[in-house]
């Protein structure tokens, strides 16, 4: 049903039938995938380089100025780079990697690759917020590093940890759906086949309110674990 | 009494910032004796705390050497360090409290470092919620007490694994004059009770003269004069003493008194 066709309300009414949603709703499993397997892999390689970031700082537990450097230059590189011109980058990566560079796993790779540099700055910034009163206390009580990164500012700052994860799962989504217009499939392909090429407007408007709906959802859930960590700290 | 049970010898130790360098340790020897409660009083910027924090090597000094007992402070490896640091005790003015731990949590934390088992822990932990007093607040977070209640959790954080020295920085200087005073009471009860050493940095001269048996005066990285309380604030040597006690006894005038003179 195009706009051009239709008016907007009858498009819309349209949006929600049977018809449209027996094509969205395998894309939007197909989008989950692609945003679940993303999301544990930022997190795992996000949190070690921003851990890496913090310990190896010159104020940092172990400080070493040439890791740090040039981990920090790469992590720019990356970020300096707008994600539609990381996609194309990782297209031979990923065909080296997953043998093809279409589809829902080659799309991981590049979802991997720009967002765990921006995930790794999140994790850097909230642990550095940590009051550094608490990090002598735990030296001066004889604590080794590794019981300080983990058993001190991971744990003290995990409700911010917590909400800079859910900022990085937000810009997967969208991410997501960008890589769909280079044929990684999901609701972003969607979007682009139905609603640009084929005007068929009833389908973008799906995507549209899914992509909404499950962008709302993650925010809310994020908040409120970490309102619920701070209420039980008595922190807020 | 052990007069030298704690000993620093030559203690130099120069900050290098962008800008300059700042020597803020010039050469300070001090010894205290066991069982001692010792003061340190000095205006801001003394070096006071960066004098503590070298015992413990928080902070790293330059030259000179600390010894606490008969261990070597300041040529302990890091490993050795760690272990030794378990065994002195430090108290802090912002408490440094672990927000993500219960109260019960942040005192077990040094004695699971140090490796007890869970039954010694447990019944360690009763013991020093009992000792300052907040048995009921065990399961609470830090975030739900009072300034006075969180710095009696960071004494029994402090005194958990049962150090032969607590080193306390200011530990009083955010509390109500109320608070402070039963603060100081549980560490003079601890030092009667355990025989613990304490340094206690204070830029408040009433703090030392109610808790300490001995004190040094600081100033500009140097310790100007060192001796019993009564003493330095019957017959202070050093003018910064005298500017001490002279501000202290300012603050204790009465106008009244004043105006009837
Ligand atoms: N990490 C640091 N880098 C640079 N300069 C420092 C550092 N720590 C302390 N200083 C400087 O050393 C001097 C002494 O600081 P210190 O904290 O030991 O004083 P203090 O006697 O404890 O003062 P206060 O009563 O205000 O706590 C100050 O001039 C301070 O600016
Ligand atoms: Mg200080």
């Amino acid at each position: 049903m195009s706009l051009y066709k239709y008016s907007f309300w009858e498009v819309l009414k349209h949006a929600f039938s049977a018809e449209v949603w027996e094509r969205v709703v395998p894309a939007i499993s197909e989008t989950m995938y692609m945003v679940a397997v993303s999301a544990v892999f930022v997190l795992v390689f996000g949190v070690l380089l921003g851990l890496v970031l913090v310990m190896t700082s010159k104020e940092g537990l172990v400080p070493c100025k040439s890791v740090h450097t040039v981990l920090s230059a790469v992590i720019n590189c990356f970020r300096s780079l707008p994600q539609v011109i990381i996609i194309i980058v990782m297209l031979p990566v990923a065909r080296a990697l997953v043998g093809k560079s279409y589809g829902s796993n080659a799309c991981i790779i590049s979802l991997v690759a720009s967002c765990v540099p921006l995930f790794a700055r999140l994790v850097e910034s909230s642990l550095l917020e940590l009051d550094k009163g608490k990090i002598e206390a735990a030296k001066a009580m004889g604590s080794g590093n590794m019981r300080i990164l983990f058993q001190i500012m991971v744990p003290e700052t995990m409700p911010s940890l917590v909400r800079a994860f859910t900022n990085a799962v937000v810009i997967i989504i969208s991410m997501t759906a960008l890589a769909g217009s280079f044929g990684a499939g999901g609701i972003g392909y969607i979007a682009v086949t139905y609603g640009y090429t084929r005007f068929e407007h009833d389908l973008l408007f799906a995507t549209i309110i899914v992509l909404i709906v499950i962008v709302q959802a993650v925010q809310i859930l994020g908040d409120t674990i970490s309102k619920i960590i701070l209420k039980r700290r008595h922190l807020i | 009494m052990d007069e030298k049970f704690i000993e620093v010898k030559q203690l130099y130790k120069t900050f290098h910032t962008k800008k300059q360098d700042i020597e803020v340790l010039k050469g300070i020897d001090l010894s205290v004796g066991k069982g001692d409660i010792y003061g340190i009083v000095g205006f801001s910027g003394a070096g006071k705390s960066t004098l503590v924090r070298c015992i413990n090597r928080l902070e790293e000094p330059d030259s000179g050497s600390v010894r606490i007992g008969d261990q070597e402070i300041t040529s302990l490896g890091k490993a050795q360090l760690n272990k030794q640091r378990r065994k002195i005790g430090m108290i802090f003015q912002q408490f440094n409290l672990f927000d993500s731990m219960t109260v019960a949590q942040n005192i077990a934390y040094p004695l699971k470092m140090a490796g007890a088992s869970a039954k010694e822990i447990g019944a360690r932990v009763e013991e020093m919620l009992a000792l300052v007093g907040l048995t009921e607040k065990r399961d609470a977070y830090p975030g739900e007490l009072s300034g006075g209640q969180k710095q009696r959790v960071g004494i029994a954080r402090a005194l958990a694994n049962q150090p032969d020295v607590l080193l306390s920085d200011e530990a009083t200087s955010a509390l109500d004059p109320q608070t402070t005073l039963s603060v100081l009471d549980l560490l003079k009860e601890i030092n009667q009770k355990l025989g613990l050493t304490i340094i206690l940095i204070t830029h408040e001269l009433e703090v030392i003269k109610y808790t300490c048996h001995r004190m040094a005066v600081m100033e500009d990285g140097k310790l100007l004069e060192q001796g019993l309380v009564k003493d330095i604030f019957q017959h202070p040597q050093c003018d910064t003493a005298r500017n001490f006690i002279g501000v202290y006894n300012k603050f204790r005038s009465d106008y009244w008194q004043e105006e009837a003179k």
